[in-house]
This record gives C-alpha cells, sequence and structure tokens, in this order.
C-alpha cells in the first residue's frame, strides 16, 4: 500500500510533532521512528524532513539545538515546544473527526476492508 | 568509517548542494550528518561503501526538489541579505572586525567634537575648524584599512606622513579669513587626503590597475551607502524633533552640535566597513545608477545642444556657470567611471558602449561652448584664485573626457582594447591628486593668501 502525496504532506506536521512528543530527537532518527511506528508504509523522501523540521521551528512548535553527537559530527536536535503540545493535540482532534467522519457513513463498508487487509 | 573515495563525494555533493541560493551551510550539514549516518546504517547491512553512498543519496530524494521546499520556507534567502549573518568560523573574526569599526566610528566622532572641549566654537573660530576639519575622519578611515588589509610599516609611515604635512601646512599658512585661497585649501584638502585614503585602500596595488579600479569602485559604493545613511539619520533627526516637541523640549541645538556632526564623522567608517562586507555580497550598486542615467543625461545634453543651435543663444557667463560646468563634467565622468568599472573588460562592443560615446561627446561640446565664453570673460575681468581653480579643473577633467573618446572610438572600431580605457582612467588619478595638491598648497602662496 503507497499513502498518497496530499496525505503525506497533511500528516507531516501531526507524525514529527508526535515523535518529538516522546523524546528529543533529529532528521534521521525521526526518519527511522517513522518508518518502523508505520510497518514501513510511510517513507519519506529523507531530505523532505528538513523543510518540514525548520517550517516548525520557524512556527514554534519545535526547538532546534546543534550539539556534538557520539560520531563527533555536529548534529541538530529538536524537542517539542509547550506550543507543540498543544498543535498536536489540535491535529490529533483534527484527525480523529475525520476518522470518525469516515466510518460514520460508512461503517460497515471500512470494517469490511479493514477484514480483507 | 568512510573511505577517502566517499569522503570525496561526499565533498562534492556539499559543494553542489550549496550552490542553491535558498540553502544556507547550516542547511547542508544537517543533510550530510543525514547521509553520513544513513551510509553507515546502510554500510552496516552488508552494503559496499560505494553502493551505500547511492542508496543514501537517492533516498534523500532529487536536490531540486528539495531546495524548492527550502526556498518555499526561507524566502528570504533569495533577497541577498545586507546584514549578512557570517558562518561560525568567521563569527569571531567578523565580531573583532565590527567592535574595532564600532570604536574607530564612535572615535572619528569625539575627534569632531574635540575642539569644543578647548573651548573652540564652530562658529567663532570657524578658521580652526576649516583648516581641520578634514582631519577628524580621513585619519581614521586610513588607520581602519591598514588595520583590515595588515599593512606594513613602510606604508603606515607615508600615510602617516602625509597626515602630518598636510595638517602642518594647513596650520602654518598665514590664510587671511576673509580671503579666498583658505576656502580653497578647505575644499581641496578632502581630496588629496581622500587619496592618501586610496593608498592606504588599496595597499601594495596602489600603482596597479586592478587596485586603483577597486578604490574607485569602493568610492562609488560609500557614496551611495553614505546617502543612505544620511537619510535615515534625517528621518531620525527628525522624529527627535517632533516627539521632543511634544513634551515641549526644544532639541535642536542638541541635533545641530552633535547629532548631526557625531552622525556624519561615524557614518563614514560604518559605511566604509559596510562596502567591505558586502562587495561580495550584493551587486554594486553604483553601475545600477549609472546604467538608469547614462541614457537620460546623454539625452538632456544633446537636448540643450540641439536648443542652443537652434535658438542662437550663447551661454550666460554667470557667476557660477564655470562651477556648474565644472559638476556637470564630474557627474559625466562618474557616469562613464563606474559603468565603466563594472563592464566585463572581454564583452564585446554594444548599444550601453553607444550611449556612453554619445554621453561624452555631447559634454564635451556642451563643455566646449562654455569654456569658451568664460575664458574670453576672464581675460576681461582678470583672474582670481577661484576662476583659476574653476579653470583648472574644467582643463583637467575636460582632457581627460576627451582622451576617453577616443579611447573608446578605437575601442569601439576594434582599433584598442578596454583594458587601455581602464589604464588611462586610473593612470589619471594623479593628475586629480596633482592639482589638488597645487591647489591645497601652492595658491595660498601664489596669490598670498588672500
Amino acid at each position: 500500500m503507497e499513502i498518497n502525496k496530499d496525505l503525506i504532506a497533511a500528516s507531516s506536521t501531526p507524525i514529527v510533532l508526535a515523535t518529538l512528543a516522546k523524546r528529543e530527537s533529529y532528521g534521521y532518527a525521526i526518519l527511522k521512528q517513522v518508518q518502523d511506528a508505520s510497518g514501513q508504509h510511510i517513507e519519506w523522501t529523507d531530505g523532505m524532513l528538513y523543510p518540514v523540521l525548520h517550517r516548525l521551528e520557524r512556527l514554534g512548535y519545535i526547538d532546534g539545538t546543534w550539539k556534538d553527537a557520539d560520531s563527533g559530527r555536529k548534529r541538530k536536535y529538536y524537542r517539542i515546544t509547550s506550543r507543540g503540545r498543544k498543535q498536536l493535540a489540535d491535529e490529533l482532534k483534527q484527525w480523529r473527526a475525520v476518522d470518525a467522519t469516515i466510518r460514520g457513513i460508512l461503517p460497515a463498508m471500512t470494517m469490511q476492508l479493514s477484514h480483507r487487509l | 568509517m568512510t573511505t577517502p573515495h566517499i569522503e570525496q563525494q561526499i565533498e562534492q555533493w556539499r559543494e553542489y548542494f550549496l550552490r542553491r541560493k535558498a540553502v544556507q551551510s547550516q542547511d547542508v550539514a544537517e543533510l550530510e550528518d543525514h547521509l553520513r549516518e544513513q551510509i553507515t546504517g546502510l554500510e552496516k547491512n552488508g552494503l559496499s561503501s560505494d553502493e551505500a553512498f547511492l542508496v543514501a543519496i537517492k533516498r534523500l530524494g532529487d536536490l531540486d526538489s528539495i531546495s524548492r521546499e527550502f526556498a518555499r520556507e526561507y524566502s528570504e534567502r533569495l533577497w541577498k541579505q545586507l546584514v549578512v549573518a557570517p558562518s561560525d568560523t568567521e563569527a569571531g573574526e567578523s565580531r573583532t572586525e565590527w567592535m574595532m569599526v564600532l570604536g574607530l566610528a564612535v572615535l572619528a566622532a569625539l575627534l569632531i567634537k574635540a575642539p569644543t572641549l578647548f573651548g573652540l566654537q564652530i562658529d567663532r573660530d570657524w578658521g580652526f575648524y576649516v583648516r581641520n576639519v578634514s582631519f577628524s575622519v580621513l585619519p581614521i578611515l586610513a588607520g581602519y584599512f591598514i588595520w583590515k588589509r595588515k599593512l606594513s610599516g613602510k606604508f603606515v609611515g607615508w600615510v602617516a606622513a602625509a597626515f602630518v604635512v598636510a595638517a602642518i601646512v594647513m596650520n602654518v599658512f598665514p590664510f587671511h579669513l576673509n580671503g579666498s585661497t583658505i576656502g580653497l585649501s578647505a575644499l581641496h584638502l578632502p581630496i588629496v587626503l581622500w587619496f592618501v585614503v586610496g593608498v592606504a585602500y588599496a595597499g601594495s596595488r596602489w600603482r596597479e590597475v586592478t587596485g586603483r579600479m577597486d578604490f574607485i569602485r569602493y568610492t562609488g559604493e560609500l557614496f551611495i551607502y553614505y546617502a543612505l545613511i544620511a537619510l535615515g539619520g534625517g528621518v531620525l533627526s527628525g522624529f527627535m524633533l517632533m516627539i521632543f516637541e511634544s513634551i515641549g523640549v526644544n532639541i535642536s541645538p542638541v541635533i545641530g552640535l552633535w547629532v548631526i556632526p557625531c552622525g556624519a564623522a561615524g557614518a563614514v567608517i560604518i559605511a566604509s566597513w559596510l562596502v567591505e562586507a558586502k562587495k561580495s555580497v550584493i551587486e554594486n550598486m553604483a553601475p545600477v545608477l549609472t546604467r538608469l542615467f547614462t541614457p537620460l543625461f546623454a539625452l538632456v545634453l544633446l537636448v540643450f545642444l540641439t536648443t542652443m543651435v537652434w535658438t542662437g543663444n550663447g551661454v550666460n557667463v554667470a557667476r557660477d556657470v564655470l562651477i556648474g560646468f565644472d559638476l556637470l563634467l564630474v557627474v559625466v565622468l562618474g557616469l562613464f567611471v563606474y559603468s565603466m568599472s563594472a563592464r566585463s573588460p572581454q564583452a564585446k562592443p554594444g548599444m550601453s558602449d553607444i550611449l556612453q560615446i554619445i554621453l561624452l561627446v555631447s559634454a564635451l561640446l556642451a563643455d566646449a561652448v562654455a569654456l569658451w565664453a568664460i575664458a574670453s570673460r576672464i581675460s576681461e575681468l582678470g583672474w582670481t584664485p577661484n576662476r583659476v581653480a574653476a579653470l583648472g579643473e574644467n582643463i583637467i577633467l575636460l582632457v581627460n573626457l576627451a582622451w576617453s573618446s577616443v579611447l573608446y572610438l578605437k575601442f569601439f572600431r576594434k582599433q584598442g582594447t578596454f583594458a587601455e580605457l581602464e589604464k588611462w582612467q586610473t593612470q589619471y588619478i594623479a593628475v586629480y591628486a596633482t592639482w589638488a595638491m597645487i591647489v591645497v598648497a601652492l595658491f595660498p602662496l601664489l596669490f598670498g593668501f588672500r
């Protein structure tokens, strides 16, 4: 199964925020976590994550700092801010609403589909 | 561990990525860290380092779309920023420079007010001020370039000696305060000292065409930055006056006696630093302005000449006409020199060159007419220091523009090179310097300090 581009773009904010809500992290590790959590369904183009991170940083949802990594190189770590947590809660509400709407319209079919999968 | 071969490839990738305007070194560093970690991970899974590099690059995605995303996020980066953020390695260095520049600007501002500490008032002791005002800013500016270029002791000695000799000449000469030679000397002194600053600016290249050309570029950019800073200063002063007036406090003496002189002095240093810091970052403004105004000036001069011929009116030799035509020649020369300074010497002659030639020739004709009228008038009225100085300047500029036109025409007809033109202009700087020196130091002697 491949998730379409628009959905990937729309879901990138809550996914990144949710990943960082658990713990501080950096680009590569975020990507790996998302891949594992999605059961390999979500495969972002690696490079595209960074403009997203920078946008979230500008909006004040996350905070980036350069630190020394174990590898000896500099690495930029991001952590979620309180504004980011609020945004995450808000987005989750929206996702639940969308999800509930779909389920409400097609209860049987969603069930069938998920069984078949 | 990555092999040297992979290191080389990563280096290439970094350079390639950095070339994009919307991407900065920090972003590249972040993605490079990602790339390296990805490679290490793939190698652990059994890929060779070359394979790992290829897969990692592929997963990173197309650099064009990544930089497009960055451009969307950082639209401001597509505008070259006036106050550049220095990269990590340069940050310390540029902070030292900034402190130095700030210190020097404050020093220049203090120096211009220093005479008041000794009870010298500008209205009462204007003779002192007129003699010495050039020495408050220009030595500091020269000092900045000496520091910046790390010039050798020999250079420092010559530059310092030039300032000292000039200061002695200005203060030892028994000028008549009501005469005109004191004004002429004071007016030409900054020109002389400006060329001394030029020696400090160009350093060891001060005799070379490129060094002098850089100094010409610097002068033009400085003029523009200075005008911009002055504009901002004017707005600030206006607001200060207004808001203090609203609470019944009149601060116009403070502005007149402190803000304007100190600001004007300090701004020279700050503007110079800006030109230095920005020269590789943003487009030079002087050539852009000249490109805009060259056709307009050429048009005005052509219409002027046609009107003069049509109506048969001669030039009316009023008092300031000579000065006016001097200034016209200076402007035309400026337009010419600055469009020249930005022109690639290899470029083939084109439309803008035709415009330049029209501008040069029409300015020459207009000036020749005026000069003819004035020369006949001077022979009736006699020689005064002001007339001799103005006439001398006119002739010097006329000679330069005439020979420039000849060289330009030769270049246009492919009988000469553009480099000859540059060489002529840069060597001619010595003529201006010499003439300014003559006016400062010999005119008072020739005209008995009157």
